[in-house]
């Protein structure tokens, strides 16, 4: 067999990244759907997966490529797809059972400008509030933003351990513009990559609860085949897996989907700060625009202003807490994305007018030049 | 102490005896089908451990969750693709899909084509009771032309699919169809299709006597009446034959039982390196 983590210094784009970071995290199954600019992921995992052992499979389209993914991870292999804006709109029935069956999953979108078939072969970052809220009712997933191809690879491991931890949905809400980017990437030694693997149902068969949850909130799984008999449904269930209709135990379920994500934030959520110590002006982003807000902190510092960036890992869960803190001892908030204000609704929610707070955004297609930022901090000072 | 014992049914090891009763009406034939599926799994002597069901959504749907094997009552139409994942991320599986028409042939058609064309080892169990029952009596692709549902009070304009044809053209390595009344044809079917390597579609008509038949002026008896008089078992029949027509006749049987690699022996043979050992 060939190896499954290729130890060394490579220079490839963020999809290929991406691809063989899900190798080195475990992932054994691919369920695929050809789209711009996602391909390469598909492309790449292809020719790697039968050659580890794992499975490659191209779907019809892409409501089958998520739903053979949950199949193959509740027979227990490490399972994900990979896709972008209309795509990601398909798949979302299907993330929304994932989280209800608490189905482990990794999802990538790498982002292009929509609405609609959009700037297929040009970068956004639109899709984030939809990654958050696009399946029908209340629920919770966890979603990642890499700034790097280097940083997507160890990303979609993190997102891999993420999912099994909570078994829940973890979304790697990348764009064109990384995944097409190509840059050096250092796979380490596969005895330096940390991998978690879900908890796994254990003692008597007959008295099994697929549904109660262990100490952090999440519940052993069962594999299909072992021998649990268990019965998994996107009805509302008990802990038992049985759908009841009752309002009763909507309440219970519902809590335990949102609170193993809600109680378990600080092991969830990763942010990084730069030049934040003194910062007045504090910039919020993610991805390929915090990269833009590196150099306009830089620019900024150079022209004696104090900024700088607060860096979201995680996007979702929100680090709620970390920018409550900062708008306490900021000047000013900039948050700066590729959208016309997705995640900047939630930073003005969380300063609520405390101090005020700018928006460097656009539609989507081109990468936000540090001028712009720059300007804003200007502005802001 | 009485000597009488709690009577168990036969099937009980196989049923969540917990969650019955059902939700199926008095006269669906959902139940015959199911029923019927389950003494082919104990009768094939396939490992049940390792067996499991997948549903969809509809009456129907709700088989996986009476079935006591591992089972998955997943979204609307994606039993297919669930399935596949299942069956190529664990090979051993045994893969069951039962739902209903509207589940597999609208909204799920294109996986069901696909599933066929790629031969993955699944048995397809699809209770045809020409409509929507779950939700009220709707048209479905498989409603006859002219009957009455609540989306074409003035009869369906359109012409039904001919789900053994639409099998066979697709790939399928096992296509039969039978009724309710044929309970042990559609277990010795089914038994068939869990033994053999490939993509086994079963149709099985059964009736939907509250939504369906009551549109229809069908009483629950004249439509069992229809499944013995205006049928005939013609094994092997032409896929050009096996179009729905009660005025006609509607032809059951066994229609195609042949042998391809499936998705995993191709897989392996195609994609795996030479050297490769598992
Ligand atoms: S509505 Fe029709 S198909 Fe559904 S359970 Fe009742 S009789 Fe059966």
């Amino acid at each position: 067999m060939k190896p499954a983590v290729l130890s060394g210094v490579h220079f490839i784009t963020g999809d290929v990244a991406c691809a063989e970071g899900a190798l080195a995290a475990g992932c054994r199954f691919f369920g695929a759907y050809p789209i711009t600019p996602a391909t390469e992921i598909a492309e790449h995992i292809a020719g790697r997966l039968p050659e580890v052992g794992g499975t490659f499979i191209q779907m019809e389209d892409e409501i089958a490529a998520i739903a053979s993914i949950l199949g193959a991870s509740s027979a227990g292999v490490k399972s994900m797809t990979a896709t972008s804006g209309p795509g990601f709109s398909l798949m979302m029935e299907n993330i929304g059972l994932a989280a209800c069956t608490e189905i482990p999953c990794v999802i990538v979108d790498v982002q292009r400008a929509g609405p609609s078939t959009g700037l297929p072969t040009q970068g956004a970052q639109g899709d984030m509030m939809q990654a958050r809220w696009g399946s029908h009712g209340d629920y919770k997933i966890i979603a990642l933003s890499p700034i790097s191809p280097q940083e997507i690879f160890y990303q979609t491991i993190l997102a891999f351990n993420l999912s099994e931890t909570y078994r829940v949905p973890v979304l790697i809400m990348t764009d064109e513009i990384i995944g097409h980017l190509s840059e050096r990437v250092v796979i380490p030694d596969e005895s330096e990559i940390k991998l978690v693997s879900r908890p796994r149902a254990k003692g008597r068969k007959d008295r099994f609860l697929p549904f109660e949850p262990g100490p952090n909130g999440v519940a052993p799984m069962a594999i299909a085949g072992e021998g649990y008999n268990i019965h998994v449904t996107g009805l509302t269930h008990n802990e038992k897996g049985y759908p009841d209709m009752t309002v009763e135990c909507q309440k219970q379920m519902m809590a335990r989907l949102t609170g193993k994500i809600q109680n378990n934030l600080d092991d969830i959520i990763k942010t990084e700060g730069y030049m934040l110590d003194d910062a007045e002006i504090i910039i919020i982003s993610y991805g390929v625009s915090a990269r833009t807000c590196h150099t306009a902190v830089d620019e900024a510092r150079s022209q004696g202003i104090k900024a700088g960036l607060f860096r979201l890992i995680t996007v979702w869960p929100f680090p709620e807490d970390q920018i409550c803190r900062l708008a306490e001892r900021a000047k000013a908030l900039i948050t700066v994305e590729i959208n016309l204000g997705q995640i900047h609704l939630e930073v003005e929610r969380c300063v609520k007018d405390k101090v005020p707070t700018y928006l460097v955004g656009h539609v989507g297609g081109t990468i936000i030049t540090p001028e712009r930022v720059i300007e804003t901090i200007k502005e802001a000072t | 102490m009485s000597h009488q014992k709690k009577a168990v049914h036969p099937l009980d090891d196989l049923i969540r005896t917990d969650r019955i009763p059902h939700i199926w009406c008095p006269g669906c034939g959902i139940g015959t089908v199911f029923s019927s599926t389950l003494i082919a799994m104990k009768e094939s002597g396939i490992d049940l451990t390792k067996t499991v069901m997948v549903s969809g959504i509809g009456c129907s749907g709700r088989g996986a969750g009476y079935v006591n094997l591992d089972s998955f009552h997943t979204t609307h139409g994606r039993a297919i693709p669930f399935a596949t994942g299942l069956k190529l991320a664990n090979p051993e599986l045994n893969v069951i899909v039962f739902s209903g028409d509207g589940d597999i042939f609208a909204i799920g058609g294109n996986h069901f084509i696909h599933a066929a064309r790629r031969n993955v080892d699944l048995t397809i169990i699809c209770v045809n009771n020409f409509n929507y029952g779950m939700t009220g009596g709707q048209v479905a692709a498989t409603t006859p032309y002219n009957a009455k549902t609540t989306t074409t009070p003035s009869g369906n304009p359109e012409r039904p699919f001919n789900l053994p044809m639409l099998s066979y053209a697709s790939g399928a390595t096992y296509i039969s169809r039978w009724t309710i009344l044929h309970a042990r044809d559609i277990s010795d079917s089914i038994q068939e299709a869990l033994l053999k390597r490939g993509f086994s579609f079963i149709e099985v008509l059964a009736p939907c006597p509250i939504n369906y038949g009551r549109r229809n002026k069908e009483k629950p008896f004249d439509t069992l009446k229809l499944y013995q008089e205006n049928t005939i078992i013609k094994n092997k029949a032409h896929p050009f034959e096996l179009d729905i027509d009660f005025e006609r006749g509607v032809v059951l049987g066994k229609f195609l039982d042949i042998n391809r690699p499936t998705w995993t022996d191709m897989y392996n043979k195609t994609c795996r390196p030479k050297d490769f050992m598992e």
